[in-house]
């Protein structure tokens, strides 16, 4: 596994990470005050914070400690999630996908706003503390930490150590109880040489208490006189900790003769921090403490490389990790000595904890999505083979109770719960989705100056992953439309009676084996005269016409139709309605409107479940079988011989019901013969195409409605007109499914050719 | 294991002899996936006249070329003996409607002679060389241009 697919991986994790931000906000904007909300908020952008300082992404680093911090100053309650500051928050969290998309495809990213953030973060989590941004968090509830008394203040300017260990700091007493002892580390080369780390012994050395930590670098020779391999830091540390002497010594037990170590009790006056004034030395002092509140550019390579070393799964689930060790610690350790003890039991501790979380983890794994298709391939060509051994056994057994016969009826059922099974592997709730469109209500809503609420239905409502892709598209325009033009100003709201606060309502449902999305708005509805002045202006209807009010309202999805006055931010893009229609019908979908003016508009969609599947009517023509999107048909009829009416030299018309549809003999114009076929010896399927003109199709008969799963033609030959794509039939033939409305333009004379011909060549 | 390590060290390369009409052809064996039996195939629409159409491979759609048409010989007409040769070309599986599959050839690239100097289309398509092997002639073939390059390009 290379690095790409590392940070491929990472990426993916930060995408679910962020919806989980974005989750846990939405639900403490919702009122939620539970503490594992928060936490869960927290440790979201915590891991990818994580991530990217292993990634050296340190834009994102940055940012992500910023919010962090605010974040943690609201989990330790010194802040109150009010909605002014979720909405901050809740613009941070885009922020933080901005940049974590910026730095996956090298994108640009709003810096001001992002600048902007950080200082509102920042005020935030000084403005009800100052000390707040500093301070580890309050514990959750867990036993040890109850009977502690509250963490003091940093006035000897000791700043806890946060790194990824999240919360063993928790655990500790407050520090001005405490022993303080100072500690005098210098280690020899070899030290270094035996392949140990004075980092790490420093790190060892965190976890027993609060500690403050001096770089001596006097003994630095200059750079021609320095051996590369000497060792010239002396470490002085002024550890508060109540696990005794014992301890901080077993800490440097490997390291013993390759150090000099001195460790004195230093009294109850912190005068370790008088005579190591905190100078910055960003070389050692960020590497233990990334709780620093404005970490310089030095600092954040070896943030990264801290992170680097720590990131494993007690990272990840640092609650699970914490709570463990804290119970391991109580059982193990009695309350005023033993400290060698607490250690190895806290080792012991955190390998249990590693294994807690890493069973905890949820139980799902990322596959491809190729890997997925070529399983839901092979399962399909499963069930063809299995219905034509079912065939042959039929036919050649005459013996219908033999064990034969029941073996296959059982493959039958096994092949249809495989075939089930594997279809549900690639369905996905419509939840990202949903979520990605409450952003993009944050952001309208700011644009217009509109204060807007958006409720989310059925987000758990699974359909195929293909549907979800293509689906958000056309959803983040309605959703824009609904903000802009739907809903009223405050002012315009209040006037009319109701409240300031507008209501976007986005559901989803499974009704008849499709899935149906709403989207509702309370506005102000569709206003039909301006709609229909607007279509008169741009020669859509006549002047005079008699349109219904669905007629009206069903104008907007004509191209070029937008009924804002004025080409604001968010519209005036050049992507009207009609674009949303066409991207829904191309995933075989409906789009209807219906609206009440005063009330509001409701846009309901209606999508199949999945792309890999089609309801399709299977027929033949010219002894070929074809397949039909049953979408595009209206109606069947049988046409009888005075219902055709000859129109100039080779047109032929249908009339149904007084009116006069085209004929399109299907065999004639994909080529398959050379003369038209009679009408009245075949069918007619009336079908409506995307630009919405009628035509019969003139098929030689219909064998039956069926779902056909859609096989690429383009993948081992190339497109064809005419043809959307094959399927496999029960007797495993190939057979063609019909693109209605390239059939439809070129019976309007548009050539039905392909762009190139084959024959050229050769 | 041996012959393909020789492979590599000599320049030898496996090929796969096969006969169209009364003519011998081999194609690199690298890029043939499978050979199977013949079965119909689906007419497509507007498809050129060696295209006979498309059959289902495993659940992917197959065209099937007739060589001897693509060669510009007599097309054939598929009988149960015929035999399709699955064949990877670029990203692209093609299956070859042949006559019959004859041959698994080791050649080294000096057996490989140049194409005879005669101008036409289909030397300047097909042909990249012919090998003289127990008095047969064996024309070696590319695969590339069983499919016109526009097309692909459009696919």
């Amino acid at each position: 596994m290379d690095m790409n697919e590392i940070k491929e991986i990472f990426f993916q994790e930060c995408e679910e990470q962020l919806a989980e931000l974005e989750t846990g906000l939405l639900k403490l904007n919702d009122g939620d005050r539970d503490p594992e909300t928060v936490n869960a908020v927290f440790r979201a952008v915590h891991s990818i914070k994580g991530g990217a300082g292993a990634f050296g992404l340190d834009d994102l680093v940055s940012f992500a400690h910023v919010f962090e911090t605010t974040l943690d100053c609201v989990r330790s309650n010194k802040l109150e999630p009010n909605q002014d500051v979720l909405k901050v928050m809740l613009r941070s969290a885009d922020v933080l996908a901005d940049l974590t998309n910026a730095a996956r495809d090298g994108g640009t990213v709003d810096e001001a706003r992002s600048r902007q953030l950080i200082k509102e973060l920042e005020a935030l989590a000084n403005g009800e503390s100052p000390q707040a941004a500093a301070a580890e968090p309050a514990p959750k509830a867990a036993p040890v930490v109850a009977t502690m008394p509250a963490p003091a203040a940093n006035d000897e300017g000791f700043q806890p150590v946060a790194f990824s260990f999240d919360d063993f700091e928790t655990e500790e007493p407050a520090a001005c109880d405490l022993p303080a002892y100072d500690i005098v580390f210098k280690p020899k080369s070899d030290l270094y040489s035996k392949g140990n780390d004075a980092t790490l012994l420093l790190r060892d050395l965190s976890r027993l208490g609060q500690m403050s930590i001096h770089c001596d670098m006097d003994g630095l020779p200059t750079l021609d006189r320095m051996n590369p391999e000497a060792a010239y830091f002396t470490w002085k540390v002024s550890l508060k900790t109540d696990k005794g002497e014992e301890a901080i010594r077993s800490v440097f037990e490997f390291a013993e003769w390759d150090c000099d170590l001195d460790v004195t009790l230093a009294g109850d006056t912190p005068v370790a921090t008088d005579e190591l004034p905190m100078q910055p030395v960003p070389f050692d002092l960020s590497m233990l403490d990334e709780g620093a509140q404005a970490p310089t550019s030095a600092a954040q390579d070896q943030i990264a490389a801290q992170e680097r070393d720590a990131r494993d799964a007690a990272v990840s689930a640092a609650e699970t990790a914490s709570n463990v060790l804290q119970m391991a610690q109580t059982a193990a350790r009695p309350p005023a000595e033993a400290g060698r003890n607490a250690t190895t039991a806290s080792s012991a501790a955190q390998t249990a904890a590693a294994q807690q979380a890493a069973s905890a983890a949820t139980p799902t794994i990322r596959v491809d999505l190729d890997r997925v298709d070529r399983l839901i391939n092979l399962v399909g060509e499963l069930v063809i083979n299995q219905a034509m051994l079912s065939q042959s056994v039929i036919e050649n057994d005459t013996n219908g109770t033999s064990s034969i016969n029941m073996g296959l009826e059982e493959l039958q059922q096994l092949t249809r719960e495989i075939q089930d099974s594997v279809m549900a592997i690639r369905a996905q709730p419509v939840k990202p989705v949903f979520q990605r469109m409450s952003r993009i209500v944050r952001e309208i809503a700011d644009m217009t100056g509109k204060s807007v609420r958006l409720v989310t239905e059925g987000e758990n409502t699974e359909v195929d992953k293909t549907v979800i892709d293509k689906l958000a598209e056309p959803l983040t325009h309605m959703i824009r439309n609904a903000v802009d033009h739907g809903l009223e100003t405050p002012e315009k709201r209040l006037a009319a009676g109701k409240s300031a606060e507008g209501t976007v309502r986005l559901t989803a449902k499974h009704r008849s084996g499709r899935i149906v999305i709403e989207l509702a708005d309370d506005g102000a509805g569709i206003n039909r005269e301006k709609v229909r002045q607007k279509a008169i202006d741009n020669d859509l209807i006549a002047a005079d016409a008699n349109l219904s009010d669905e007629e009206i309202d069903n104008l907007i999805f004509h191209a070029g139709f937008s009924t804002a006055d004025k080409i604001s931010d968010i519209s005036g893009r050049g992507v009207g309605m009609d674009v949303v229609k066409r991207s829904i019908q191309a995933l075989g979908g409906r789009i209807n409107i219906s609206s009440k003016p005063g009330h509001g508009s409701i846009f309901t969609m209606s999508l199949p479940l999945t792309l890999a599947v089609l309801d399709g009517m299977v027929v033949t023509v010219a002894n070929q079988t074809l397949v039909v999107p049953l979408t595009a048909i209206v109606e069947t009829l049988q046409p009888e011989a005075s219902a055709i009416h000859s129109f100039g030299a080779s047109q032929r018309l249908i009339s149904i019901r007084n009116s006069f549809c085209p004929l399109v003999d299907v065999g004639r114009i994909l080529n398959f013969r050379g003369i038209q076929a009679n009408p009245v010896d075949g069918v007619a399927l009336l079908v409506e195409s995307e630009g919405g003109g009628q035509r019969a199709l003139m098929v030689d008969a219909i064998q039956g409605q069926r779902q056909v799963v859609i096989k690429s033609l383009e993948a081992n030959y190339t497109h064809v007109p005419g043809i959307a794509a094959a399927t496999i039939l029960g007797d495993g033939r190939v057979a063609l499914i019909l693109d209605v409305d390239a059939i439809v333009s070129a019976s309007r004379g548009q050539s039905l050719k392909p762009e190139i011909s084959l024959a050229a060549a050769g | 294991m041996s012959n393909a390590a020789k492979n590599l060290t000599t320049g030898a390369r496996e090929l796969i002899a096969f006969r169209v009409g009364n003519q011998e052809f081999c194609v690199n064996i690298m890029s043939v996936r499978e050979i199977r039996g013949w079965a119909p195939a689906t007419p497509m629409p507007h498809a050129p006249p060696f295209v006979l159409g498309v059959i289902n491979l495993r659940g992917a759609v197959l065209p099937i070329v007739d060589l001897s048409a693509r060669l510009g010989m007599t097309p054939a007409e598929p009988t149960v003996r015929h035999v399709i040769i699955v064949a990877q070309v670029k990203n692209q599986v093609v299956g070859l409607l042949v006559d019959a599959v004859s041959d698994i050839l080791t050649v080294s690239d000096e057996e490989i002679q140049p194409t005879p100097d005669i101008l036409s289309d289909f030397e300047k398509s097909f042909a990249r060389g012919v090998l003289a092997i127990g008095g047969r002639m064996i024309c070696l073939i590319e695969l590339d241009a069983v499919f016109p390059r526009e097309e692909r390009e459009a696919a």
